[in-house]
């Protein structure tokens, strides 16, 4: 043994990066079901967002919750990019020794980190700009305001790219977390990746059909915004 | 016995001597008419028999117990003796294993990392030195579950196919790979080993330890033993990450070394 007493900030940091990235993978499961109630109709989004703004537990609307919980989701994402970059490829070398690598062996978890790399550094960018808009805008969330804002914000091409990086990095960050810590390994571990190898699969083609319905769905109503001059969103 | 005609093997072969002045890598190929029950053990020695006697590959056992052959078979890490053409295409393509000190062609010296990383992780069971001097002493009786639990983990043959297939290691060359990941876990099981959880966390609590690691599985799918590293590694993990959370790791009762700490 060369020191005796070892750092211990590697199972910090290892454990955070983990944490961390397990809470905004839960939040993506959960965000994008929510975002997916104008599926149900204008109305359900509506619910939606006074629910969140804590309408139906203080009879009035607080739309600083949701500025509190887009700047709690901020500091998690940016913790977990200052955590995650240290497993990212630096140089030029290491990431041309471990395409080389990944291209001869032509291993899918191996492919699979690769994905998670690329969709990690596009959502340094896309992840940031939605981020910011939601926790200065927190008012500007509902079925027409959204609506406005991803068809005349230009903000429709930003959601399509990081609806796929998201979903693709949180299902495989949740496939690759539960084999990393051992998470229902069950009596045949090897039966359960599997098995959780399959609900990844399932999980990313769900959500991205889930995401890009909703995603039509507001690009559409914006579309058709003048046609419905009566809504008034502001009660 | 059917009437087909055997298959003509295309064997592709990545050779290179660094010992040889001049030589540069190139792919020599050559015609094997597949046999029933042939493995690449074979291909290869028939090759150097009646093809190319200069030919170097390294083989013991040919019985997948040796860990000399690991090779990369069509990209992929496995060891040449335990694989049968019947389950490869027409075409092979045979390289040396990557990371490894390369002697020649197929030859690796996976040794010598391997005495390294063994030295390194101090893969030996640490009793107190008194007791060991006790050749009499009766050993403990162990419970048959648990030596069968760690026979499990020392079928490890050391062939270097989980450091080849590993895509941690290419990036950091320090990392222990799961061929010392697996020797902790199977020290930390033996009772008759002191080391208590504090003295792993000194060998393999950082980056190149078991936190380097990022789960991509290449070891748990080429190990050529099938030994359960994704499951050990996790539960490595989970041990280090208990440990390195521990406030009282600082006292930890460490096992006492020649090595002198320099004075303060």
């Amino acid at each position: 043994m060369s020191k005796l007493h070892h750092s211990r900030v590697p199972a910090y940091l290892d454990f955070l990066q983990s944490m961390s990235g397990l809470i905004l993978a839960l939040f993506i499961v959960g965000h994008i079901l929510f975002e997916a109630s104008i599926l149900l109709g204008p109305d359900a989004m509506e619910k939606m967002t006074l629910f969140f703004e804590g309408y139906y537990f203080f009879g009035a609307r607080y739309p600083i919750i949701i500025t509190l919980l887009a700047a709690f989701i901020f500091a998690l994402f940016i913790l977990h990019a200052a955590l995650a970059i240290r497993k990212i490829p630096s140089t030029y070398l290491q990431y041309k020794t471990f395409k080389t690598h990944k291209d001869r062996f032509r291993h899918e978890d191996t492919s699979l980190w690769m994905v998670q790399v690329v969709t990690g550094f596009a959502m340094f960018f896309l992840g940031s700009v939605h981020l910011y808009f939601m926790m200065v805008n927190p008012s500007k969330i509902g079925p027409y305001l959204s609506a406005q804002r991803v068809v005349e914000g230009w903000m429709w091409p930003l959601y399509l790219l990081l609806l796929f990086c998201v979903v693709l990095h949180a299902f495989v960050g949740l496939y690759r977390l539960a084999l990393k810590w051992g998470w229902f390994e069950g009596k045949n571990y090897r039966t359960s990746r599997k098995i959780m190898k399959r609900l990844m699969r399932a999980g990313i083609a769900a959500y991205i059909v889930i995401g890009l319905a909703s995603l039509g769905t507001y690009i559409s109503i914006g579309l058709h915004l003048d046609e419905t001059p009566a809504v008034k969103v502001d009660k | 016995m059917s009437d087909t005609k055997p298959r003509k093997l295309k064997i592709n072969i990545l050779r290179y001597d660094p010992h040889i002045k001049g030589d540069e890598p190139h792919i020599d190929t050559f015609e094997i008419e597949e046999a029933p029950g042939m493995t690449l053990f074979i291909v290869l020695n028939d090759i150097r028999e009646h093809h190319d006697a200069s030919l170097k590959f390294d083989f013991v056992c040919r019985a997948g117990i040796c860990g000399s052959c690991g090779m990369l078979i069509n990209g992929k890490p496995g060891l040449a003796c335990s694989t049968l053409t019947s389950r490869l295409p027409d075409e092979i393509n045979l390289a040396p294993l990557p990371f490894f000190e390369l002697i020649g062609d197929l030859s690796i010296y996976n040794g010598k990392w391997m005495r390294g990383m063994n030295e390194r992780l101090e893969t030996w069971i640490h009793h107190k030195e008194k007791e060991l001097r006790d050749i009499d002493r009766i050993e403990e009786p162990m419970d048959p579950d648990l030596a069968e639990e760690i026979y499990e983990l020392d079928r490890c043959i050391e062939c270097g196919c989980c450091i080849a297939g590993c895509g941690t290691i290419q990036m950091n060359e320090n990392f222990v790979g799961a061929v010392g990941l697996n020797k902790i876990a199977r020290y930390r099981l033996d009772p008759r080993d002191e080391r208590t959880d504090a003295d792993y966390y000194e060998l393999i609590g950082d980056e190149n330890g078991v936190f380097g690691c990022m789960t991509l599985l290449g070891c748990e799918d080429v190990c050529p033993k099938k030994l359960p590293l994704q499951s050990k590694i996790a539960y490595m993990r989970r041990q280090m990450v208990k440990t390195g959370l521990n406030n009282n790791i600082r006292k930890c009762n460490c096992l006492q070394h020649e090595e002198k700490m320099p004075e303060h």
